[in-house]
Order: structure tokens, then sequence, then C-alpha cells
């Protein structure tokens, strides 16, 4: 720690930042732009300007860029000096001279940083005389409107889209004030993290286009924070509505987790909580025709059911530990199945043991970003998890450390680091069976079957350790990308293995625990990590239950009166036959979800449910991060949380006395109490108790306006906001707000002088490091077992022998489309492409884009064939969901040869 | 230009991947690459831009962010003649105005436009060199000093001759 | 052994045209090279430049073997260096880098290998303005024949120093000169300046050892190897050594460039060599090195053409090459195309420069068209005080802009209110 002089009061700071960093750390008001906390500084926008002298008796100084120098002990600083304030105020002066002014029109009035830094800097008067240059803007697709005009050349842009996640479509154009940032020609933009651009962009020129469309000023939306529920890296957004319905979700940094960034599928996918075919009320089908009922007689009905026999509950991987334990309470956890067929069910129970029984560190994404050395083995990780393939392209910049270090450039001078990192070795390994969006990053990228690639990674286990086994029969090819692997995780001070449940190949996911415990035995600072497929896979796993194939033995035996399945379409789960099956089998099917889905239209009972954004629940993220989600909107009865709806059920129908959980926290209290593997979810957010300064926490900004005047048609009143029992955020304006609270029940950010996201460097504890209030969520596996002598898995696939003319189909996730939730959303949809089949050799006579036609999980499809001659012989790629429903984990296939369409 | 959309012929493909082989980087020859395929069709259009970018292992984007940032690229179509008329402050002194206002009249275009007869491009640029035979104007790749009015016109008239 | 008194230009100008490989070694080229390679040190080298007191000619001054032993010092000499002639010349009247490229690429040659070899180079590469078709030639012609002859390649003269230069033709751009924007340049992107540290030295092309020394500052170097520190120390008037190609354009009566003894008085070079002002004008003022220095008022010509000197008298000397401002051209003109060109050529990285120039660039075009206010002059001076000092932008190329701006304020004050005041140029028509 330094100690450094602002303007005669003494702060501490820390050698290894910048002074803009110490002076934001110390709370002082000190103006940036182009300087972001996950980007460093380049120097380019020249706000940060402050005065240093060289010693107690300099009393002229120099003017210096606070965000390029470095904390020296002792340092002399001022940003009040005046000439550092007369450039500063110029700097935006300059900045202003071809700017629109267009903030009454601008979706980021109100939260503009440019707008804060322009009332920061003082300057309030426009002397600029001439006209302003203007330029054409782009149609980028339907995630991001171009207003190229409110353009201030900061280049977050182009650093956040390329250098830090990659992408190629989007860059700067000319030079001198003609400078313009956009694409190539118009199109959507391609990279799968391009809505944070509306959060790195410090004013208008990129904005989040669906918002837009619903828009509504920063400070007449409510917030809450919430977890993405679209996969299941669990990060953490906060999500803003008005007038109950869900206007977007932003970013909320986890130090840990995503920390500033999110995926478009994350940003752009809550879409469905505001669809127009959501169930709205209870609906009873009878004699195939749908009537809307009312609450009270939905429970009756329930009631009359339950007593047709015994009650079969199917829980969920994308419902909230709470709505399962609540359907696990209705039935007994020997009737309840976590709604997976029996290979992905025995996968993802196996997740969180194989992290525990793992001596190698469970990591979390900010700690995979220092890995040195990552094997991905089998897992599209840009797809499944795409957040946590932006951690591993950090690694990258990491790499460059060593030289830089070298020629003593501190790590936030981003260009210089990344110069040196040009030359520096990539730190990458991708073993997959197709492409991936790392590949072009990777040292190594290698295409293989599943099976193949776990033999792969079992010898690399091997070579690493002796005692491991090792994979019989290698070709002398695969014999040396063992080695090739094996030496570059040796030379890893943090190697990291990623594998994943994609392919539900369990020899996988052993292979990489091998190669991690092979990894630890060496003294290395091994992670593994496991990515699981849905966002609460994680919490199903650790909850525990019966598989769907257990559930269907059931049924065929005459055991269950009810089915009550919450929040799963089984129709995304079991082929057509076994689904007729089944529901053949069970006299009442009754379904709570939020969305429609075709097992709904099935159902006898459906009954809406509360979305992510109307209820509080907990969710478990693949690395065993059990993180809390909160209520934006107060549900209107008869929409409420499946638990709710669940616990109702176990009133009406079975015992009456049966424990009555009147808010969130006493369902979560009794899992705790009642699941061990779960006992420290209640840590994972303040309970709906909290109190700061003795006042709940006001979920909507001070400044919210005209609450009144939008319903005014109805009512001139205002009208008390109904309070959720579940949270402690208030509904309303009314409550306490500060930069201590605590991260996990953070509603938006705010700080005076600063209502851009920006105000985010106020609720730290230092730029980039933990929340003031502390972080969110609890870690639940972090008790592993005490080291022994290593336990290794031996089930290594034989080579394969497959049949020249059979495929082997593999489950391709896409971005876009094969996600169920996000699916729905419209701007999600807008991107989703048709399903393809994709083929390494093209059968005799077809062409690229040709028909084929195959069965596929009991369904015949036709679909155009995709020539991608990079993947191994045998493989064929489709989506899974897409085309045929059912589809999810491999499965051999042959191509239909009789017809040609 | 009818030529605009036809793909980069082999050879030229070929040196340009020669070219992008002996560098460091592919991308170090992006400016060299971009002026061989300026030099064969006088600019550089869409499709020979994202042909070259492939080429280099690039994005269009990429290759175009440095098109367009350099001053000796053309992204536009151009006469068969270019005529850079420099606007620097040597040759401002010893009116270099005066020669451009005639340029302008006696090929009824302004600066950064191309004759209708698709003869002539007229170009403003930086200094070139030739200060002390000011004004000075490269035409194609030949410099020419100490230009008056007169003079200027006369060599603009010979590049607007048909060519025999 | 030729000791001229002019030894970058004796063999420029012949009426064959550059020297080949052989009429260079004949008229006293290589014996340098031979020097170095076959009886001195690297390190020698460096010694021997460093007592020269050669200053880099490309306008900083900075001195050439101070710049030199920055170079890290590699036992194992496999790691990649760069050596980087700045052939990009674009300072506006500036023309003398032209004149040795064209005029002997062979001594530029020479003194690159020079050079690679006192820092352990393998890589030279001439960076050179793409409007330099002449020189681009001759250059590829001479280092194909000095690559023929064995100068280039791999083991020079047996000595297991290996050397090559490749010619890289910009695409135009005044910031490429900028020896950190250069770089970027190279690797084939927008060339945008870096920040130092890294200094190119130490973290330059492709993150590799870099040094980038102007194309005069390297023609120097077979010169002092052959004859010697003390002799290219003697060979100046004044506290500079060596020769120098001085220049003058404007309103003379000879424009051109001669190399002349360091500390050649202004005088001597407006009045002997270029002939004086041509008649009917007089002299007003001068900017004494290229478009980025500050102007000279007609009074300040007895100074000395040296480093010092120049400073003293409140501008640099810069490139040397002077640019003459007679009384029958409008000073506000001339500052308006001044900044026109520095806003145009500005990279856009950084807001005083990218914003502010375009700003300056119309306030001068207003005045000299009439439209001025009297606030614009206050406009004007605001910017000179904020941009002018070193260390507010990103880069050297807008305070080098604010140069001719804030001096020509001062100097040319009369002008600027009587535009004003008259809304019109009183000179437009005069020239
Ligand atoms: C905007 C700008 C343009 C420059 N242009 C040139 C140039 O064209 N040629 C040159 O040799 N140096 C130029 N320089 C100076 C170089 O940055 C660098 O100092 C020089 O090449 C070093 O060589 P020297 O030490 O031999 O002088 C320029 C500097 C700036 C700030
Ligand atoms: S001062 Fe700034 S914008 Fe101007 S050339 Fe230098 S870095 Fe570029
Ligand atoms: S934030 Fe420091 S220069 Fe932009």
């Amino acid at each position: 720690m330094a100690t450094i002089l602002i303007d005669g009061r003494a702060c501490p700071a820390r050698t290894d930042e910048n002074l803009l960093q110490a002076c934001l750390e110390a709370g002082a008001d000190l103006p940036y732009f182009c300087w972001h906390p996950e980007l460093g500084s380049v120097g380019a926008c020249r706000q940060c300007a402050i005065k240093q002298f060289s010693g107690p008796d300099d009393k002229t100084g120099r003017i210096v860029m606070a965000c390029m120098t470095q904390v020296t002990d002792g340092a002399i600083l001022s940003i009040d000096d005046p000439q550092a304030r007369e450039f500063r105020a110029g700097v935006v002066e300059w900045l202003m001279t071809n700017h629109p002014h267009d903030c009454p029109v601008c979706p980021e009035g109100g939260e503009c940083h440019l707008q804060d830094m322009t009332v920061m800097t003082g300057h309030d008067s426009r002397r600029y005389r001439f006209a302003k240059r203007t330029h054409r803007n782009q149609d980028l697709g339907p995630f991001i409107n171009h207003e190229m005009n409110r353009c201030i050349g900061c280049y977050r842009c182009v650093r956040f889209y390329r250098d830090y996640a990659g992408g190629e479509d989007l860059a700067a154009f000319a030079a001198h004030n003609d400078l313009y940032f956009g694409r190539h020609e118009d199109g959507a933009l391609e990279s799968a993290f391009s809505g944070n651009l509306v959060e790195i962009c410090p004013t208008g020129v990129f904005t989040d286009k669906p918002f837009s469309a619903v828009y509504s000023r920063k400070w007449d939306m409510g917030g809450a924070p919430s977890v993405c529920a679209h996969c299941a890296v669990g990060c953490n957004t906060i999500v803003n509505a008005r007038q109950g319905s869900v206007r977007r979700v932003i970013n909320r940094y986890h130090e840990a987790v995503n920390r500033y960034f999110l995926c478009d599928r994350g940003r752009y996918g809550h879409g469905f909580t505001n669809a127009p075919t959501r169930p709205r009320a209870p609906i009873l089908r009878q004699g195939g025709i749908p009537v809307p009922i009312s609450m009270a007689t939905a429970l009756e009905r329930f009631a009359t059911m339950a007593k047709d026999g015994p009650i079969v509950g199917i829980g969920s991987t994308r419902a909230s530990l709470e709505s399962n334990f609540a359907l696990r309470c209705l039935t007994g956890p020997d009737r309840f199945s976590t709604g997976l067929a029996q290979l992905e069910h025995d996968l993802t129970m196996q997740v969180p043991a194989l992290l525990r029984a793992t001596p190698a560190r469970n990591p979390s994404l900010h700690d995979m970003e220092s890995a040195d050395a990552v094997l991905v083995l089998g897992e599209d990780v840009c797809v499944t998890a795409p957040r946590l393939s932006l951690a591993l392209r950090q690694t990258l910049r990491r790499a460059a450390f060593p030289a830089a270090d070298a020629a003593k450039v501190p790590h936030w001078m981003d260009a210089a680091v990344r110069m040196f990192g040009s030359d520096a070795p990539s730190p990458l390994m991708v073993l997959t069976p197709a492409a991936t969006d790392l590949d072009p990053i990777a040292a190594t990228a290698h295409r293989a079957a599943p099976d193949a690639i776990a033999r792969l990674g079992f010898a690399v286990a091997h070579r690493l350790d002796g005692s491991a086994p090792d994979a019989p029969d290698l070709s002398e090819t695969e014999s040396r990308l063992a080695d090739t692997i094996a030496t570059a995780l040796r030379t890893g001070r943090r190697p990291l293995i990623v594998a994943g449940l994609q392919y539900a190949n369990a020899a996988l996911i052993h292979a990489a625990a091998n190669i991690a415990t092979a990894l630890h035995a060496t003294g290395a600072d091994a992670a593994l990590s496991l990515v699981a497929p849905d966002c609460n896979s994680m919490g199903m796993a650790l909850t525990g239950g019966i598989p769907l194939d257990a559930v269907r033995t059931m049924a065929r035996t005459g055991h269950i009166g009810t089915l009550v399945v919450v929040e799963n379409d089984l129709t995304r789960r079991l082929d057509t036959a076994t689904l007729d099956e089944l529901l053949a089998a069970v006299p009442h099917l009754v379904v709570i979800d939020h969305i429609a889905t075709r097992l709904a239209e099935r159902a006898d009972l459906v009954l809406p449910a509360a979305s992510f954004a109307e209820s509080g629940g907990t969710l478990v993220s693949t690395e065993g991060r059990a993180q809390r989600f909160l209520p934006v909107i107060t549900p209107t009865m008869p929409v409420q949380e499946s638990w709710r709806w669940t616990q109702q059920f176990t009133r009406a129908a079975t015992h009456a006395d049966a424990p009555e959980w009147t808010n969130l926290d006493q369902i979560v209290a009794t899992i705790a109490h009642d699941i061990p593997a779960l006992s420290r979810i209640i840590d994972a957010a303040p309970d709906a108790g909290y109190r700061l300064d003795g006042r709940r926490l006001r979920s909507e900004p001070a400044r919210i306006s005209g609450r009144t005047a939008v319903r005014a048609n109805i009512s001139v009143h205002d009208r008390p906001l109904p309070q959720s029992p579940d949270t402690p955020l208030s509904p309303s304006m009314e409550g306490a707000y500060s930069p201590d609270t605590p991260g996990a029940l953070v509603p938006f950010y705010h700080a005076p002088g600063w209502n851009s996201v920006q105000s985010l460097n106020r609720f730290q504890q230092e730029i980039g490091g933990p929340m003031r209030g502390g972080d969110a969520g609890a870690r639940l596996l972090d008790d592993g077992i005490p080291a022994q002598a290593p336990e290794w898995h031996h089930d290594i696939p034989a080579p394969s022998t497959a049949a020249p003319d059979d495929l082997l189909l593999l489950p391709e996730p896409r971005l876009f489309g094969t996600e169920e939730l996000s699916a729905l959303s419209p701007p999600i949809a807008a991107r989703v492409t048709p399903a393809t089949l994709r083929l390494g050799t093209l059968p005799a006579g077809l062409q690229d884009g040709g028909m084929v036609s195959l069965t596929l999980a009991g369904e015949r499809l036709t679909l155009p064939v995709r020539h991608d001659p990079a993947l191994p012989p045998g493989i064929a790629l489709c989506p899974p969901h897409l085309a045929a429903r059912a589809f999810t984990a491999p499965v051999r296939v042959q191509l239909h040869r009789d017809d040609t369409p | 230009m009818s030529t605009a959309d036809a793909p980069l012929p082999p050879d030229l493909r070929a040196r340009i991947a020669d070219l992008a082989q002996a560098e460091h980087r592919l991308r170090a020859a992006s400016v060299s690459a971009l002026t061989m395929v300026q030099d064969y069709f006088g600019w550089v259009s869409d499709t020979h831009l994202a042909e070259t970018a492939s080429l280099l292992g690039m994005s269009p984007a990429d290759l175009d962010g440095i098109a367009t940032y350099f001053n000796l690229i053309f992204r536009r179509p151009v006469g068969r003649h270019v005529i850079l008329l420099c606007d620097s402050v040597s040759c401002w002194i010893m009116g270099r105005d005066a020669v451009c206002t005639r340029l302008q009249a006696r090929l009824g275009i302004r600066p950064g436009e191309t004759t209708a007869d698709g003869a002539v491009t007229l170009l403003p640029i930086v200094c070139l060199g030739h200060c002390d035979h000011a004004p000075a104007m490269l035409v194609d790749r030949t410099l020419h000093g100490d230009l008056t009015a007169e003079t200027a016109e006369q060599l603009a008239d010979t590049l607007r001759a048909p060519t025999p | 052994m030729t000791i001229s008194d002019r030894p970058l230009t004796a063999m420029i100008g012949l009426p064959d045209g550059p020297p080949d490989c052989a009429a260079y070694g004949r008229a006293g080229g290589w014996q340098a090279v031979r020097r170095a390679l076959r009886d001195m040190t690297p390190d020698a080298v460096i010694d021997m430049v460093t007592a020269s007191k050669l200053r880099g000619r490309g306008g900083a001054g900075f001195g050439t073997g101070q710049k030199w032993s920055f170079v890290p010092k590699d036992p194992a000499a496999t790691r990649r260096k760069y050596l980087i002639a700045n052939a990009d010349e674009m300072e506006p009247g500036t023309f003398k880098d032209r004149i040795l490229l064209e005029g002997n690429p062979l001594q530029l040659i020479e003194g690159m290998i020079i050079a690679g070899y006192a820092i352990q180079a393998g890589h030279g590469v001439i960076f050179l303005r793409g409007e330099y078709h002449l020189a681009l030639e001759r250059l590829n012609r001479a280092i194909a024949e000095a690559r023929q002859v064995g100068w280039l390649g791999e083991d020079i003269l047996g000595s297991g120093f290996g050397f090559e230069i490749h010619v890289h033709a910009s695409g135009g751009r005044y910031i490429c000169g900028e020896e950190t924007a250069l770089l970027t340049a190279l690797e084939g992107r927008r060339a945008q300046p870096r920040s130092k540290p890294p200094f190119p030295q130490v973290g330059g092309l492709w993150g590799a050892p870099s040094v980038v020394n102007n194309v005069e500052t390297l023609c120097n170097l077979p010169h002092i190897v052959t004859n010697g520190a003390e002799w290219f120390v003697s060979l100046g008037l004044g506290p500079d050594s060596g020769t120098k190609l001085y220049g003058v354009s404007g309103r003379v009566r000879r424009p051109g460039a001669w190399e002349l003894p360091m500390g050649t008085p202004l005088r001597a070079i407006i009045e002997e060599h270029a002939g004086g002002i041509r008649d009917g004008y007089r002299l007003r003022a001068l900017l004494p090195g290229g478009a980025s220095t500050a102007f000279l008022d007609a009074g300040q010509i007895d100074i000395p053409m040296d480093y010092g000197a120049v400073e003293k008298a409140g501008s640099r000397l810069g490139t040397g090459l002077a640019i003459l401002l007679d009384d029958r051209t409008c000073p506000i003109g001339m500052l308006h195309n001044l900044e026109h060109f520095f806003a145009q050529e500005s990279c856009g990285w950084c807001t005083p420069c990218r914003d502010g120039l375009p700003w300056v660039e119309r306030l001068l075009d207003a005045i000299e068209n009439g439209t001025g206010e009297p606030e614009d002059l206050d406009r004007l001076h605001d910017h000179a005080r904020m941009i002018g000092p070193m260390g507010r932008t990103f880069c050297a190329h807008a305070p080098g802009a604010m140069a001719p701006l804030a001096s020509g304020l001062k100097l040319f004050r009369e002008d600027f209110d009587t535009h004003i005041r008259l809304r019109a140029c009183p000179l437009r028509h005069a020239a």
C-alpha cells in the first residue's frame, strides 16, 4: 500500500494501480471516458487529466493523465488545480463540438456517462459555432441501435468488441474527426457479447434496441437483482421493469462471476416474460376445450384429482430450488423426478460429486481468467456457457504479462500489454468435435468424436501421472497430441481443465477429472470446471430425485394418479411416442409454468407461474454457487410462484396441516434444513427482513416520476403498491439506498453525480474488487474430500468401430434458438437460423444445402445439409430441439437413401 | 468500373499471399496488399477488399478500418489518371490555390471528383516533399513542380487527350 | 578516403544518377561497414557514435548513441530486433530525406547495416512514404544489388552478422512518421501512436526491441565510422557536430536544400544559398524547421541553426528546412493552411487533437474569410494554451500543431485584429 496526497488529503492507494483508479477509490470525482475497469488504460480521451507535483516544493506541477500514470508512494496530486480543471472542461467542450445534444430523444439520457462527465467538468455553454459533422448510421441487427453522431471517439466499443471479446465485424474506420465505429456493411453484429456495447459506450451510440421499443427512463423503472436463466454460468443481472412488464436486463457486477459483462442470450433472452402467449389464468381442459377458471376452482379441481391415486412430481432444471423443493414436499422424495431422462440424469447427478471428489479447485469465472494453461475437453463452451468462454479468452491477455513485466509495463496499460501478447504463446487448447469460436486463438484445436476426445483426455492424465490409467491403442497422432497437451499443461502453474455435459458423455468428464487430479498431484494449482446444461442443473443435482424413466415405469404400472409437472416442457425431453405412452398411463396431468409449452397444451390443468421477474428464488450455478433472484414485479394473482402453487396443492389435497411458508425465506430455511448439501443457500442473499438504516431498500430510483400519470385514464390517485413478502426491496422509491448495499440486493447503480452504470465504481471496495456490501451468492461445493491417494476413473472408451454409413449425430447447441426460454424472446428469435445437418463428408450426389432425411427422436425429418469438412469422420451435428424436439443426446443415425425430395 | 466485382486475378492473389507470408504476421502486409490491388484496379472495391482480407486472415471490417485510415488507398473509383495536388504550406504560399482553381475550371470538377469521361480525378495531398519546386503535384507516379496555372492546365489537357 | 566538407551529399547529383555498389565503393563507400564489422564490437560502434554527438535528424534531436544504448543487450543474440529507417518525410516544408534516398540509397543502406550491427538487429526496415515512387524504385534496386554483392544477407564479410532490409511503402498519413505510430503501421494496423513505456528500444515492432532513426541520421553513420568521432565533431560550427541538410522554401530566389555545417547562420542559408528574398517581397517571418516549429520573426535570422540556438530563439531546429513567410502572403492564411494540415492528419485517437484542431482550423478560416469575431482570438489562445504543452495529448502531433499557432498569435496580432475589424483579408488579392 502506498499513500498519495490528493488535494492535500492523504489517501491509501495500491502500487499496482493507476492514479485514476486510486482517485476513484478515494471517492474523488474524476471524470474519464476511455478507461474502463476491465479494459484498462489507453490514454485516448485525455479526460482524466490531473496535476502531479514532483515534490512539496514544486508549485507548478505537470498535467498528467491519471489513467496512464502509476501510483507511487507519496505522489502529490491535485484534481482541483485550475489548469487541470480548465483542461478537463476543455476536453468535454471538444467532445461536445460534434455531439448532437439530442438527450431528450436519446435512450441513454439520464444514465449517460457523457452527461455525468459534462456536468462534472462544469462545461455548460456551447462556444463552438460551426457546423457539426454527421454520419450515416447502420442497421446492426435486432439487438443494437446505432447513432454515430453521438460518438465521442473513446474507442471503448472496439476495444471491448475486438480486443476483449474477439469480435471481428466491428471496427474503427477513417481518421481524424471523420472517425467512425461500425461494421463494414449493415448487418447484425456477430459477437455473442455485442449487447455489452450498450453499457460500454459512454453515450448513446450503441443502445439496447428491444429496450428502445418499450423505452423508459432509468429513473422511471424499478430494478431488482436477478440471475440469468439462460445457461448454468449464473451471471448476475439487474432486471428493470415498469408497469408490470420487464423492460430490459443489464449486467450486475459480481466480482468472481460475470464482472462487467453478459452474453447476448442473457441480455436479450428475457422477452419470454412478456410473451402474449403466457398463461395468465388457471386453465382447465375439458373435453379438449381450455376454460379459464378461478384459483379457488383450480385448487378444488386439484383436490379432486388427487383422490385418484398417488401424485408424482416432475421438477425442472430451469426452475428454482424452491419450486422444485415445494413439489418434492407435495410428492415426497421418492416420487419427485429431476425431469431428466436417464442418461442426462445420471450425468447431472454426478457433477457435484465429481467436483467435490477431485482435489483440484473448482474455479469461478474470474479465477479462470488467470489460468496459464487451459484444456477444453469436448465442450463448445462458446455456446453452452458463453460468458465462461469470454473468461477463457482473457487467459490470452494474461499470457502477455511476463513480457510486460519484463518491460516494466503495468498490467492496466492495455495497448502495451496486448502488443506484447501478440507474440505470447496461447495457453488455450480446444478438443471438440466441431470448430468453436475459441479455436482461432487456441494453440491447439483438434477435431475428434467425443469418445476419442475422452480417450485423449485419459491419455493426457496418464502422461501427467503414471498411476492414472492410459488409453490403449492410441494412434501415433493421438499419442503425440496427448504428449503435447500434457507438456503444455505441466508448464502451467494454474492449469485449468474445462469439460461439460454437452455430449452426455461420462467418459469425457471422468477424463477431465483424471487430468485435474493428476495435475493437482504435480503440485500445480489446478482447476476443474464442469459445465452443466441449465441454470439450475446443479441445484437439481444437489436436490436429487428420480429420473424420468422411473416415472415412466410408475405410470406403466399404474402408480400415478396425478402427474404434476413444474416448469418443464417434457416434449423437449421425451420423444413423442414415449411421452404419449407416459401421458396415456396418467389419469391427470397438471402443468405449472410461466411459458406456453406444448406439454401444457395436453394438460388437464394449467397453472400460471411467476417468471423470474415476478418471483424470488435460488439457482445453483455450474460452479456450485447458490444465487438468489428477487422479484422486480409483484405478481398479480392468479399468477404466482410455482412453489406457492404446489404448497397450496399440498394443503388442498393431501395434508391441510402441511407446513405453510408465507415467504421465500421460510422455504429457503426448510430446504437448508432438509437437504444438507443445500444448507448454505441461506447465505446466498440477505433475507426479506434485511433493513438498511431500519428501512427496506428501494427498488426504484428517487427520481421516479409519472407513476400516477401513466394510469391516469384509470385513476389519478396514487395506488399503494403491493409489497412482496419475499424481498427486502420495497416496490417504490421509498426506502434506503447506499453503495454499501449487499451485492445480492443491488437494484440499480447510482451515486451522486454518477447516473450511468459507471457508478458501480462507488459500490466496490476497490476497482474490480468485491462489492462493498459483500459479494452475492454462496459457494456450496467447497468442502471437497481431503486429498488422499488419487482416485482414478477407468471408463476409457474403446476406439470407435462404427459402420461406414453409420453416423454419430451430436447435439450442436446454438447461442440462439436451442435454449428454451431465450428462444421465446423476439430479438433472439430474430437471430435463430434454421436447423441444418452438418456433415463432414457428403454422401455421393448430395451438395451443400441439399436436403437429406433421417429419423431422429421418433420424428422423420428432412433437413438441409451443411458441409463442414473439418468434422471428424462419422460425425454429424444437428441443433437440439430445433429439428427434432426431443433430440438432446448423441445418437447413431442413418440417412435415408431412398427419397430425393 | 466493370472490374470492381470480378475476383482478384490468380497471379495477384498469389503475389499478395507471398508478400504476407514473408511478414512476421500476415496482417503486416495489409497496406502493401491494398496498394497492389489498387495498382491493378485503380481503387479497392468492397469485393476486392473482402477477398484481400481473407488472404490476410483478417475480417473485412478490420482491413477496411486500415484502408479508410490511409490517404493513399482509394475506396471509391477514380479516373484513369489521378492528380494529387499538394495543398500544404509551401505550395500554398507559392500559389497552389490559383493552380487548383484553374484545374477545377478546366476539368469541370472539384477536388475529390472525377471528370465525366473518367479520365482524371483531382485530389488534394499533403506536402509532397517538393517544396523547393512549389507548387507541386503528383500525376500518377510522376512529380511535377514549379507549376503555374498554365502549365498545370496543359498537363491536365494531355491527360484527357484520348490515348493513342 | 574522402573527407569532404559535405559527406552526405558528396555522391549526390552525379550525372549518371545514384552510384551502384562498385561506384559507391570507389568513392569511399563500404569502408565503414568493413571497419565496423571487422574491427569493432557493437559496443565500440555505439561508443563512437555517442562520442560523435550525432543527434537525430528526424526533428527531436535525440542523441543517437544514447538512443541505441537503451536496446537490451542479450547474450543470446537470437532475439528478434529491428532497425528502422524513418523515411516517411511528411512534415510540410521538408524535402531533405528524399534527396538522400533518391541521390544515394547505398549510403542509407550502409548506415543501416552499421546501426543494425551496433544494436545487433538482423532486420532492417525502411518506412518510406508512399508518394516517393522514384525513391522506392531506387531503394529496391540498391537493396537488390547490395544483397547480390553480399552487403546484405547472412554473415556479412564473414563477421557472423547478418542483416536484411525491406522497404515498406506507407499508405500515407503524417502520423506514421511518429516513431511509435510507425511501428503500429508496420504491424498492419491503424497507425495510432503508442504509449511509452514501453519505449521502442525495449518493446517496439511486434514487441521486439527496435530503433527508429531518421534517414539523414543513418546516412551520417558511414562517415562517422570511417572518419572518426572527432572529425564529425569538428564539422560543426557550434556546439552541434556534423553537417546538416538545410533548406528553404517560399519566396526566395533559389529555393532548395544544401548540406552545410551544423550551426550555419540562418541568414547565410537564406541569403547566400537561397539567393535571398525575391524582388518585390520582404521577409516577414519563418518556420525554421518545418510546419510544427514556432515562427521566428524576420529580425531573428542572425541565429545559428543549431538545436540550442533555435530553441533559445523560441522555436525548434526541427528538420532544419525553413519555410518563409513574405510580406505579401497573409499570415492568417498561412496559419489556416498549417492547421488544416494538422487537423486533417490527426490520427483521431485523442480528443484535444481530433476535435480541437478542427475547431482551430475553422476559427482561422472564419477570420481569414471575414467572419471572425473578437472572441475567436480568445478561443485560439485557449487552444494554444491547453494543447500546446507536451503531455496534454497522446503524442507530439498536436503540440506540434500549436507551435506555429501560439507564436503566430503573438507575432501576427495586428493582422488578426485587422481581419476581424475589416471583416476581410487585406492581403487576399495581394500575392
Ligand atoms: C507527428 C510526428 C511526425 C513525425 N514525422 C517524422 C518523419 O516523417 N520522419 C522522421 O524521421 N521523424 C519524424 N518524426 C520524429 C520521430 O518520431 C522520431 O523522433 C524520429 O524518427 C527519430 O529519429 P532520429 O532520432 O534519428 O531523429 C515525427 C514525429 C512526430 C511527433
Ligand atoms: S495528438 Fe492524439 S489524435 Fe493527434 S495524432 Fe497524436 S495521438 Fe493522434
Ligand atoms: S480515461 Fe484517462 S485518457 Fe481517457
